[in-house]
């Protein structure tokens, strides 16, 4: 699952086509979004609350999978799995990687929108 | 009803509580040319429908406060019988939290991520589904509503109907009858209208086809039956006239099946017409049975050169019923599809109990064998017990005549010459010509009785020269009417008919003069009849009408030869003025 990329770069491209003018604000209002969502997942985790762990984690999988996030989506994915069956150890173990693959991610939208 | 093919505007309302997912979506629908609402949860989703009525509703499954299912609930419970699409959005992968979407009554599902080209097929889809079903209930309202219209049109129809069939004698003890409540409209007509001179007409009817037609067909054949019964016309003259209007006026391929008979209580006597009408039934006092079946083609079918109506004569006693009845009884089925039949229906005529009439005991029979209700049955039935006394002869008379006044002195002769004897009645004719004075119109029993018994008296004594000793008994009943007939067709030129009337008036009334004579021979006159001098033999005579002309007039002389009679009726002014009857003597 690895392989799928960080950003889909002609899904990118759909969107700017049908988002017109308020590319740029999809694109802030999701990279705010996702913030608040790793925020509210740490939160989430902290207060061992398995069911609005898997929540947020799926509301984060939809809008990274839409906006062409697909390894993100696939983190996401991964999550919400474990926040749903309550393995929140594990849970605790991705989210290292769901960061820094959010990171990611908003490098490479930035670079886009700057382009 | 047909909209434009044109990629259509829907009004669309999206709730996701995704800020992402919502902007995306609403930007493509906005794209695609739909007005697009967006709401953030179920909550506001749910009040933003009931504010704005949209099209279709797109919801995400998973929202804070209300989630998706339970506002799809909601809203379709809000539309009722309006198609509103619910399209689920979803990254949801498991079934059966798929399923659980569709049972809470979404229509269907729009995956994450969006793709603009599914969602415009999908949108077109249900829009289509949306406009197909807004149609059918348009039209089913429409269906509704016209069928409403049309059953209170019917009613009002019956209304009409029934005030053109006002005359009728149906209501009489001794007829028991029944019909159900719309019956016109299935086909069947069922009349009875009194003679002027006594006795009664009976029509029994049967439409082929049902519905508009039908009771098309059934106001002139009410029309033409009343007004030519009331005015005196015969029963072969009244049918005449119905097949000859049924011809003109029904397509071919429709016509009228009927029963009619021609009761005369004075003489114990009916004739018969049954043309395509199921047997109705002669039920002797003594349980003996004469079945009266059809012999001609129904009314509407044969031209009116090629139709004839001679009748079938039976003698009856009081006691007897006659029983009439259309195709329904024979058709009646039970649940387990039987029919009642001719079985049936010979069972029941076996077993009705004396003192009941048959047309309820029937009735009774047949609604506990098929299990339906007054209301569903298809059924016409009419008896009318044989009485000895004329049933109707002391009802009113009522006629279309005018208000005027009418002629006060005049006179008129009317011959009837040679073989138009054997096929003309002249008696409705005169009868018009005395009903122009509106001072006879509440006469007109009397006066059509004394016109009758004349002008019979004349034909059949006096031009065909029948004995009237041979009426007596059952053998000699149909020997006369089969010698009537036979002499019928053998009249000669010369002999003729021919009545004079003379009308004049007094200060207190008036006075109509009807005078008959014949071509015949005549009779011997006793002394106290003649006019003339008086004649050397005093036989007796029979003339079965003269003490009742008598009794009816002021006063019946013959000419000493016997061949001419001449009545005196007298009326009184007190009389005139309205069309209530008076008739105490009568």
């Amino acid at each position: 699952m690895n392989d799928k990329p960080h950003l889909d770069e002609e899904a990118l491209a759909e969107l700017r086509d049908v988002m017109e003018d308020e590319f740029d604000i999809l694109i802030q209002t999701y990279i705010t979004d996702s913030r608040e969502r790793i925020e509210a997942l740490h939160q989430a985790l902290s207060g061992n609350d398995q069911d609005a762990f898997a929540k947020t984690a799926h509301s984060f999988k939809g809008s990274s999978i839409n906006i062409g996030a697909s390894r993100l989506g696939d983190l996401c994915l991964k999550a919400e799995k474990a926040g749903r069956e309550g393995r929140l150890d594990d849970a605790r173990v991705l989210m290292p990687d769901v960061e820094s693959e959010f990171l990611t991610v908003r490098k490479l939208m930035e670079e886009s929108l700057l382009a | 009803m047909t909209e434009p093919l044109r990629p259509a505007s829907l009004r669309l309302l999206i709730a996701d509580d995704s800020n992402t997912d919502r902007l995306i979506l609403s930007a493509i629908l906005t794209r695609q040319g739909h007005e697009v609402r967006a709401a953030e949860d179920g909550q506001a989703a749910l009040a933003l429908y009931e504010a704005w009525q949209p099209d279709m509703v797109l919801l995400d499954v998973m929202m804070p406060r209300m989630d998706g299912m339970e506002a799809a609930r909601r809203i379709k419970a809000l539309a009722g019988e309006r198609l509103v699409p619910v399209i689920f959005l979803t990254s949801l992968s498991d079934s059966g939290s798929l399923a659980q979407c569709l049972e809470c009554g979404g229509d269907d599902f729009l995956p994450k991520p969006y793709n603009p080209v599914i969602i415009q097929a999908k949108l077109g889809a249900f829009d289509r589904m949306r406009r197909m079903h807004s149609t059918l209930t348009r039209q089913r309202d429409l269906i509704r509503e016209r069928n409403e219209q049309l059953l209170a049109e019917q009613v009002t129809a019956r209304r009409v109907f029934d005030n053109i069939a006002h005359t009728g004698c149906l209501d009489i003890p001794s007829i028991r009858y029944h019909a159900s409540p719309l019956s016109v409209f299935n086909g069947d007509i069922l009349f009875a209208c009194p003679r002027p001179a006594g006795g009664m007409h009976l029509l029994v009817g049967d439409f082929t086809g049902h519905g508009l037609p039908a009771a098309i067909g059934a106001l002139p054949v009410a029309e033409i039956f009343y007004g030519m019964t009331s005015k005196g016309f015969s029963g072969a003259d009244v049918l005449r006239e119905l097949n000859q209007k049924l011809v003109r006026i029904l397509p071919t391929s429709m016509f009228c099946c009927a029963c009619f008979v021609e009761v005369d209580f004075r003489d114990g006597h009916l004739s018969v017409w049954n043309g395509g009408l199921p047997d109705g039934f002669l039920l002797r006092e003594d349980g003996g049975r004469d079945a009266l079946p059809s012999s001609h083609l129904p009314l509407g079918v044969l031209s009116p050169e090629r139709f004839t109506a001679p009748m079938a004569e039976y003698s009856v006693r009081p006691g007897d019923q006659l029983l009439l009845m259309t195709d329904g009884v024979l058709e009646a089925s039970n649940a387990g599809g039987e029919w009642f039949g001719e079985a049936g229906l010979a069972r029941c005529l076996a077993d009705c109990p004396r003192g009941r009439s048959p047309a309820d005991y029937l009735v009774e029979q047949v609604r506990s064998f098929s299990g339906r209700s007054e209301d569903t049955d298809d059924l016409t039935v009419l008896a009318l017990r044989i009485t000895e006394h004329d049933p109707v002869a002391s009802r009113p008379l009522t006629g279309g005549h005018s208000a005027l006044p009418g002629p006060a002195q005049w006179r008129s002769s009317y011959q009837v010459d040679g073989h138009t004897l054997a096929d003309f009645s002249p008696l409705p004719l005169l009868l018009h010509v005395c009903m122009a004075v509106a001072g006879l119109r509440q006469h007109s029993g009397p006066i059509y009785t004394i016109l009758s018994e004349l002008y019979n008296n004349a034909l059949e004594h006096g031009v065909l020269g029948l004995p009237s000793a041979w009426k007596d008994g059952p053998e000699g009943f149909n020997r006369y009417y089969a010698e009537r007939q036979r002499r019928l067709g053998d009249v000669r030129p010369d002999q003729f008919i021919r009545f004079e009337l003379e009308h004049s008036v007094s200060s207190s009334g008036g006075r109509l003069v009807i005078r008959c004579l014949d071509s015949g021979d005549g009779f011997d006159v006793p002394l106290a009849e003649q006019t003339g001098p008086p004649a050397a033999t005093t036989p007796p005579y029979a003339g079965r009408g003269i003490p009742l002309i008598r009794k009816l007039s002021s006063g019946l002389t013959y000419n000493r030869q016997g061949n001419c009679a001449e009545v005196v009726y007298d009326w009184q002014l007190a009389d005139t003025g309205t069309e209530k009857p008076d008739r105490g003597h009568w």
